[in-house]
Formats: C-alpha cells, structure tokens, sequence
C-alpha cells in the first residue's frame, strides 16, 4: 500500500500535530508514502470563489505530480479531500474542462494531467484500503469505556457528488474507526454540520456560536472528546473553544464548562496503538488533553 | 407491508411542544411518504397537518425533515428511506416557526425573498429586447431559474440556525438569477445591499443547500458568483472579500495558505478586530502553531507562481 501524501497547508502550518500524528500513525500501519513536499494550497474553495479555473489549476498540478509517481494521493484534510477530490472528478469527468486546464498548465509547468489518480482521504483508506480487521490487529490500548463524539464537518461527506465515500445522510466510517479502537461513538446531530472556521475573521460571533452548539451538542450526549477528519474543523473547535465557553456559560450557567478536546483523526487512532499524546503533539491544542488521557490510562 | 412512521406533532392551542407520535400504515414499493401521510390523514388521524398540492414535485409545498433531511414528500419513497437510514422520521422544516404540525410560517422567507428585487427593474420602457443575450441567458443562470421556493435550502441552512437574520440562500440564489438577466438594471445597487450585515458574506460555505435542494439550484454557487460579481465590480472592502483577495494573494506569493499571515492581510483595515486577534495569535505563536509570517516561502512556490503569471496573462 503505497501513497503520494499531500499534508495540506494546515498540517504544515497551524496544525503541525496533525503532520506530526500522521507520520506515527502511517508507520506504524505500514503504509508506504511519498510526501509531496513542493505542494501547493488547494484553495480551499476559497481561490475558487476569485477564480474557479485558478484553483483547477492548482489542483491539476498536484495531480499531475501524484500522476508523474504513478500513485493515489492520500490527504489528511476533509477540507483539502473536498477540494481536491472534487477537482479531481470534474477533470476526470469532464474532458474540455480537463483540455482547457492542461493547456494552460502545461505552458506555466510542463505538467498534464490525464486523470488516472486517484485521491483518498486518510480516513477513507483506515475503513477500505487497509481495512477495519487490520487495524483492530494495531491496537494493543483499546480506547475502552471512552466515549468519541465523531465530527465530520463538510467537505469530506458534500457534495456528495464529489465526496461520496460516505452516505452524506447518514456517514459511517467514522463511528466504525472510533469503534474498531475500542471506544464507543457518540450520537448527535451536528457531527455532519459546519464548524463556523471558514467565518471566524468576518463574522466573528456566527461562528463562535456555532462552535458552541457543536461541543454542547457532542458534550450533552456523553462526548469525552471530540474527532475530525479535518484539521479546519479542528481549528474552529479547539482555538475558539475558549470564547464558545463563555457564550455557553450565558445559556447553561457559570458553572457549565465546554472543556472538549478536540482530536485529530490519526492522534485518537495512535492512542489506541499506545503512542504517548507527546508523541502525537497534543501538547500543542488549546483545549487540555489531559482528563481524556487519564481516563484512557486509567481504562 | 405496515410500515411505522414517527411523526413530530404540535397543536399550539393544546401542546406546550412537540412531540413524537407513532402510526404504521401499509405500504409498497410506489409509497410516497406524501402518500403514507394522506393514508394516516384520511383513515387514522384527520388531525394531521401538512401542506402538499402537485403530488410531482413542482408545486414545493411538502418540503418536510424526513430523517432529518430535507426532501419533498412526493418525491421521497418510504422503502428508499428504510433501505437508507432503517426507520421513518418526520418533522417539520427547521429556521422556520411552526405553526402546526408540519406547517411552517413562510412569512420571513418570503419577507427575504422580496428584499432583494426579485423581478427584472428597467427604467427604459421602450428599450428594444436584447434578444440575441436573452438567447444564451440560459448558461449564464446555471439553474437558478429553477427554484420552486420549497424551502428546503433555508431550512438545511447552518448558517441561519444561528444567524436568523441572514438573508439565507433561497433569496440569495433568486437574487443571482435576476443579476444576470440582461434586462435588469439594477444590478450594481442590488449587489451593493447584499454587502450588508447579513448578506452574502454570511454564508458559511457548508453545502447543505446545495445537497438537499430538489431542482439542483445549487443556492451555494449562486452566492459564490455573487460574491466574485461583487469582487470584480469593486464591493471589495468587507472582511468577507478580503478573505477571497488576500487569500489569492498569499498563495500567489508563496504557494500555500499562511496562517499567520492571512488573518493579519485582512483585518489590517479593521484595527479594532486586529486587536482582539492578538491573544489567540500568543497562544498559536507559544504551541509552535502561528507560522513565521514573512519567513521564506516553502518549496514549489515557483512553480505556483508561474501558474499565477500564467492565468494574469
């Protein structure tokens, strides 16, 4: 099993731990992978609201570099697997689009793409590439009587067009890792809904709300902490958890508290195959990891 | 075969809130959940109450939370929904008050709707029709002209279950319609009031409106036309804007998204929201997560950047 990696901007940026959890996690699967590491922003969506045949461009560029390798690409970014992924499938899909894009990318790069990769979030590869049996064997500190609110957020499940692993309406894999590592996933209804990241400079107090509806949400059902695929969403609920507590603290009391860690998909997937939450940089999230921690050790 | 289907019921003049109900009815492979819902009306419960009049998903009046979806209850099979999420639940839309059951007050979304304009305004009568721009109009609307106001779009909106004053994606779509319609001439002040508090720029991006609409509006990608209509006709000084110009700009120069260098490039005309960022920026900076703002670009950007000159070309 042999990957090109794309980390994404985030996973290299303000979310170093998630790079860092990765590399643990994908060695110790046995995963092979080459990491792309003269790789470009995605656009996020957003390069694609200035300039929709820019972001294509970008993206046909990462995949004509996977292309080059002969290799799927693997993402650890829902935003950057939406993003990438959809690019991916309209440039398969749609043949002029794919001519028009290549021409202009082949006289600034040299680059083609043909549309033979293909591009699988990390996620995606646990529950069918390597497989939920095979994971079960990997975990030697089964995340027992430890209850995980699983958060997708939007871009890994809509549109599931272009996404399409899981039912948009009803995902599963997530709740399927979370209980191959021996933990029980939480039920609640904003595990498919936004994080409020992608407006948290303009629009400030939207998204801490719903920062706080979603941790109060994960909270209320039993949640000890909270997972995603996506490092965005990670984000919008660990750095403005803080703020989210307060407006909680209006509606529930002063004595509610949100105090919700927020993990990264392969840094729950490494505690349960005993790696310390040093070595998988929970040190560096805004939301203490420690009362999560203790009750896996003391489970 | 009996099929049970857990209705949301609400009388405001005997319930202080809603609450489930169970009924089984039979059904078949051809059964609507309209139709299960006319069957429980007639036969069990007259005091049922839903809208609904085509029966084929023209009409957008049963638009119903069927598994917490958004879906026509014409158009949604009952073996379908057991198939895909194993039982049948049904409510009311949501961002909407109830007034009965499964009927909501439209009132504010048509209320919205209106405040963008919503019909074609040009101020010479005798104007001959552009006929020849009427003719390819049709690839310009991307299916915005479709929209049978059901509703489906505001009610999966995440951004109006907190903000229930945006204007909302419904409106928004219809606005889009009319801005690139030839005739109409009031497309800049109308892209001018949608640079309001509550206007495109609250827009989270989650797609929801995009999945659940039945007629492939598409309301999200309406509302990122608008904001690129805005952009290029110069309402470029929101923080919303901002976010798309600046963000273009940082990966133009280095290739990828600077975390540290984004948020300062767009609220350098906003001092007083600057200010407040600074101590989660201490808190990034002290866990080694705020990139070096103006340290040297990472590996590739040449390349990115020829692919910026490229496209400028």
């Amino acid at each position: 099993m042999k990957y090109a990696y794309y980390p994404g901007c985030a996973a290299k940026g303000a979310t170093p731990e998630l790079h860092q959890s990765t590399m643990k996690v994908v060695e110790r699967l046995g995963i092979e992978i080459v990491e792309l590491e003269a790789f470009n922003c995605c656009g996020a969506g957003v390069i694609g609201e200035a300039d929709p045949d820019l972001a294509y461009l970008l993206n046909a560029r990462t995949l004509a570099t996977a292309e080059v390798l002969q290799l799927d690409i693997m993402t650890v970014c829902g935003t950057c697997q939406g993003v990438l992924g959809g690019a991916n499938k309209a440039l398969q899909k749609d043949e002029a689009l794919r001519m028009r894009i290549n021409l202009e990318l082949k006289k600034s790069t040299g680059l083609t793409y043909n549309g033979g990769v293909k591009v699988k979030h990390l996620q995606w590869i646990l529950v069918k590439d390597f497989g939920l049996d095979a994971l079960k064997a990997l975990v030697t500190h089964p995340l027992t009587d430890v209850s995980i609110a699983p958060f997708y957020g939007c871009y890994i499940l809509r549109p599931a067009s272009s996404a399409g692993f899981d039912d948009w309406e009803n995902p599963v894999s997530l709740e399927k890792i979370i209980k191959a590592l021996g933990a029980f996933p939480v039920e609640y209804e904003g595990r498919t809904k936004c994080c409020g990241f992608p407006v948290l400079l303009e629009k400030e107090a939207l998204a801490i709300d719903m920062v706080e509806d979603r941790v109060s949400d994960a909270k209320a059902h039993g949640g000890d902490a909270m997972v995603t695929p996506c490092p965005l969403c990670h984000m919008g609920l660990d750095f403005n958890q803080e703020r989210a507590e307060k407006k909680h603290q209006e509606k529930a009391g002063a004595s509610s508290k949100l105090e919700m860690p927020i993990l990264h998909l392969p840094q729950l997937v490494g505690l349960a195959m005993g790696f310390s939450s040093e070595e998988l940089g929970m040190k560096r999230h805004l939301v203490n990891p420690a009362p999560l921690i203790q009750k896996i050790d003391a489970s | 075969m009996r099929v049970k289907l857990t209705i949301q019921r609400f009388n405001p003049e005997a319930d202080l809130k809603a609450h489930p109900r169970d009924y089984t009815v039979e059904a078949g492979r051809e059964t609507t959940v309209l139709l299960a819902l006319l069957k429980i009306k007639a036969e069990e419960d007259g005091s049922l109450t839903f809208r609904s009049s085509c029966r084929a998903s023209i009409c957008g009046s049963c638009n119903m939370q069927i598994n917490g979806v958004q879906k026509l209850a014409c158009n949604t099979s009952v073996f379908g929904e057991l198939d895909r999420h194993g039982k049948i639940v049904i409510g009311p839309m949501a961002n909407m008050p109830v007034i009965k059951d499964m009927v909501v007050d439209m009132a504010p979304f048509w209320k919205k709707i209106r405040q963008v304009t919503p019909y074609v305004v040009s101020h010479h009568q005798n104007a001959p029709i552009p006929t020849a721009a009427l003719k390819t109009i049709q690839d310009d609307l991307h299916n915005a002209d479709a929209c049978i106001m059901c509703g489906a779009c505001v009610s999966a909106c995440n951004s109006l279950e907190v903000s229930p004053e945006f204007i909302g994606p419904a409106a928004l779509a219809k606005a889009y319609r009319f801005q690139v319609d030839p005739r109409d001439e009031i497309g800049t002040k109308r892209l001018q009031s949608l640079q309001d508090d509550h206007g495109i720029w609250d827009c989270v991006r989650c797609v929801y409106c995009v999945q659940v609409c039945p007629k492939d509006v598409a309301p999200m990608e309406q509302i990122v036309r608008l904001r690129r209509q805005s952009i290029e006709s110069g309402f470029t000084e929101s923080i919303g804007a901002r976010h798309i110009t600046q963000f273009v700009k940082v990966v133009g120069d280095e290739g990828r998204l600077n975390e540290s260098r984004l948020p300062f490039l767009m609220l350098v005309t906003n001092l007083r929201k600057l200010i407040r960022m600074v101590p989660l920026a201490m808190k990034m900076f002290f866990r080694g997560k705020a990139p070096m703002p103006f340290g040297s670009p990472p590996p590739g950007h040449e390349v990115v950047r020829a692919i910026f000159k490229g496209r400028r070309k």
